[in-house]
């Protein structure tokens, strides 16, 4: 069983790669699959707030690695997948294209208003894939 | 790298869409620097044609998006304000030339030594200055306006949570622009401003006297546009390299900037450079090569020379309702954060860049005020040497270079004991002045009868070392 959480280094994401992983670990054969979007609206700012293009990638490495380091711990497999993109649009090719079985992925959290201005990736990407989805708050 | 085939004709049906979208969405920000620097609407639409369509041939970055941008609009101003149009136009030529060869000497290797602190502190210093070039606007005129040019920056806000095909901005102004025909409500137009091109631009030389009395007035400018339209094309690579996870020819995009502004001129546009935004809608809309580039500045063209009349009744509130957005979007809103995490010296440099660009209104003093500033700060920090010692055995750590030996040879003016050994394990020798001073504090113990002894030397500062002694 292909198992994916899709994580942007927040809080919350933690909270959904740990369900993911504990899930994981009570089916057998199954894999993990550590899905990481750069956002494409955020290249600029994250450029700036980074002290060169090395910082930038080690920056986004930190954010995978605490997540793969717990799944190992847990004695789960599990890869990671960096990409590239509109997070809500990669994700979403990326699960339906490796027909994975289960996507988890952490909700922001957003106020109403918040959701109706910078719209909700998990709600998007729930109405879009082809595979069960599990949102963690 | 790709071949120049690829970069050209490998995403053609892609480049031509994002090429398109980006056509649309130069539009209003062109007409925006124009009125920015007070030209005329032509100069700013001319120079942004030319510049995208040469940049997609001699760029080094495919993909890229160049233009008339707000950066050289703002330089520009005084300049304009001062001297007129012909003198604009020569600065135009004259950065051109001076990017060609900073190009050709290799600049974009510079590029390494501007901290990101100093990129922070140049883009917060621009978002500030294009949202004070529109306050007028805002607050300066009638109530209309007011309401028509508040209600725009809420439509480019809003527009792109349903709709996202067309770039917001051009969708606001056309809704907008319409509301005020049939409306009639009177307000500044695009119009007043001056006439719009209803042909393609012609190549001509700037009207100015050719002596030494112009190029003193044109050339602090021409310094000043190509500091910052090298900045800001080269930061636009990497985030575009970053993007699609290609690499570029940086140099190669500083020459290609300074033959576009070159030629630029003499087809009566002003200096562009690389714009960020308009790249990054670019990349997302499926842009990747060089067909992209040529296709914005074409449909660019097409579109004004078609539709220059309808252009013309834009009324200018709408205007400055968008480029209140691209100000907040050129505002890294990130650097509050950046200020609370980062080195206390680095908030210090962005700071300053800040301050300096705001009150000089030169982006280019503020930049190269920033790279000193943060070169001296990195000076202070590593020249940090401290000397430890317990019986005798003296321990040195951190290099020693010009800037920390006056340190170095101080620890060692109370020592007490008759036999030392030195130990340079965690420092390295950089230059004559650590030689020196290792050899001054030598004969100075030596002089009062202490016996010294120096180990521990890496193999690079044993050879500087006996190299200058």
């Amino acid at each position: 069983m292909k198992i994916a959480v899709a994580i942007d280094g927040s809080e919350n994401a933690l909270r959904a790669a740990k369900h993911a992983i504990q899930l994981a670990q009570y089916v057998p054969e199954a894999h993990l699959e550590i899905i990481y979007v750069a956002d494409y609206n955020k290249a600029k700012d994250e450029r700036l707030l980074a002290q060169s293009p090395e910082s930038l990638s080690l920056k986004r490495e930190q954010k995978v690695h605490p997540i793969l380091e717990l799944a190992t711990e847990a004695g789960v497999k599990a890869d990671v997948t960096m990409l590239k993109g509109t997070p809500s649009l990669e994700i979403i090719k990326y699960v339906n294209d490796k027909e994975i079985d289960q996507l988890v992925i952490g909700s922001r959290g957003l106020s109403t208003f918040q959701e109706m201005v910078l719209g909700s990736v998990s709600h998007k990407v729930m109405k879009h894939v082809d595979c069960p989805v599990t949102v963690v708050k | 790298m790709y071949s120049l085939k690829q970069q050209w004709f490998g995403n053609v049906r892609a480049d031509l869409l994002a090429g398109i979208v980006v056509g649309l969405a130069l539009i209003p920000e062109a007409l925006a620097f124009a009125f920015i620097v007070g030209v005329d609407p032509r100069v700013a639409l001319y120079a942004s044609f030319t510049i995208a369509v040469i940049t997609s041939f001699v760029g080094g970055r495919p993909g890229l998006i160049s233009a008339a941008t707000g950066a050289m609009a703002l330089v520009l101003v005084s300049l304009m304000a001062d001297h007129g149009l012909q003198y604009v136009l020569a600065a135009t030529i004259l950065t051109g030339i001076i990017q060609l060869i900073l190009g050709g000497l290799g600049v974009a290797n510079l590029m390494r030594f501007i901290p990101n602190s100093v990129m922070l502190g140049f883009v917060n210093a621009l978002g500030i200055m294009i949202f004070m070039s529109q306050l007028g606007y805002w607050f300066g005129s009638t109530t209309t306006a007011f309401l028509f040019a508040m209600i725009t920056l809420i439509l480019v806000y809003a527009i792109p949570r349903f709709f996202t095909a067309i770039p917001a901005p051009l969708i606001a102004i056309v809704v907008m622009t319409a509301i005020a025909l049939f409306s009639g409500a009177k307000m500044q137009t695009i119009g007043d401003l001056g006439t719009m091109p209803n042909s393609l631009p012609t190549f001509f030389f700037p009207d100015i006297p050719l002596n030494f009395e112009t190029l003193k007035i044109i050339l602090p400018y021409s310094l000043a546009l190509s500091i910052v339209g090298l900045l800001e094309s080269l930061l636009t690579s990497q985030v575009l390299d970053d993007m699609t996870d290609t690499p570029s020819n940086k140099n190669r995009e500083a020459r290609g900037q300074g033959i576009a502004n070159a030629i630029t001129g003499f087809f009566g546009g002003m200096a562009g450079c690389a714009l960020i935004g308009q790249s990054i809608i670019n990349i997302k809309s499926g842009g990747r090569g060089r067909l992209s580039t040529f296709t914005a500045g074409v449909f660019l063209m097409f579109l004004i020379i078609v539709l220059g009349d309808l252009v013309t009744k834009i009324p200018m509130p709408v205007l400055a309702g968008v480029m209140i957005m691209v100000s907040m979007t050129t505002f890294n809103w990130g650097s509050f954060k950046f200020m609370k995490q980062a080195p206390r010296t680095e908030s210090l440099v962005m700071l300053i860049t800040v301050v300096i660009i705001l009150y000089t209104h030169n982006l280019a003093i503020g930049v190269v005020v920033g790279v000193i500033l943060s070169a001296l700060f990195f000076v202070a920090k590593i020249s940090r040497v401290t000397v430890t010692s317990h019986e005798g055995q003296y321990k040195i750590k951190g290099p020693l270079f010009f800037a920390s030996t006056t340190k170095f040879i101080q620890s060692f003016d109370n020592v007490t004991e008759e036999d030392i050994v030195i130990n340079f394990e965690d420092s390295q020798l950089w230059d004559e002045s650590a030689v020196g001073a290792i050899f001054k504090v030598v004969q100075k113990l030596e002089g009062k009868g202490v016996k010294v002894k120096i180990v521990g030397l890496n193999s690079s500062s044993e050879q500087i070392y006996k190299k200058l002694l």
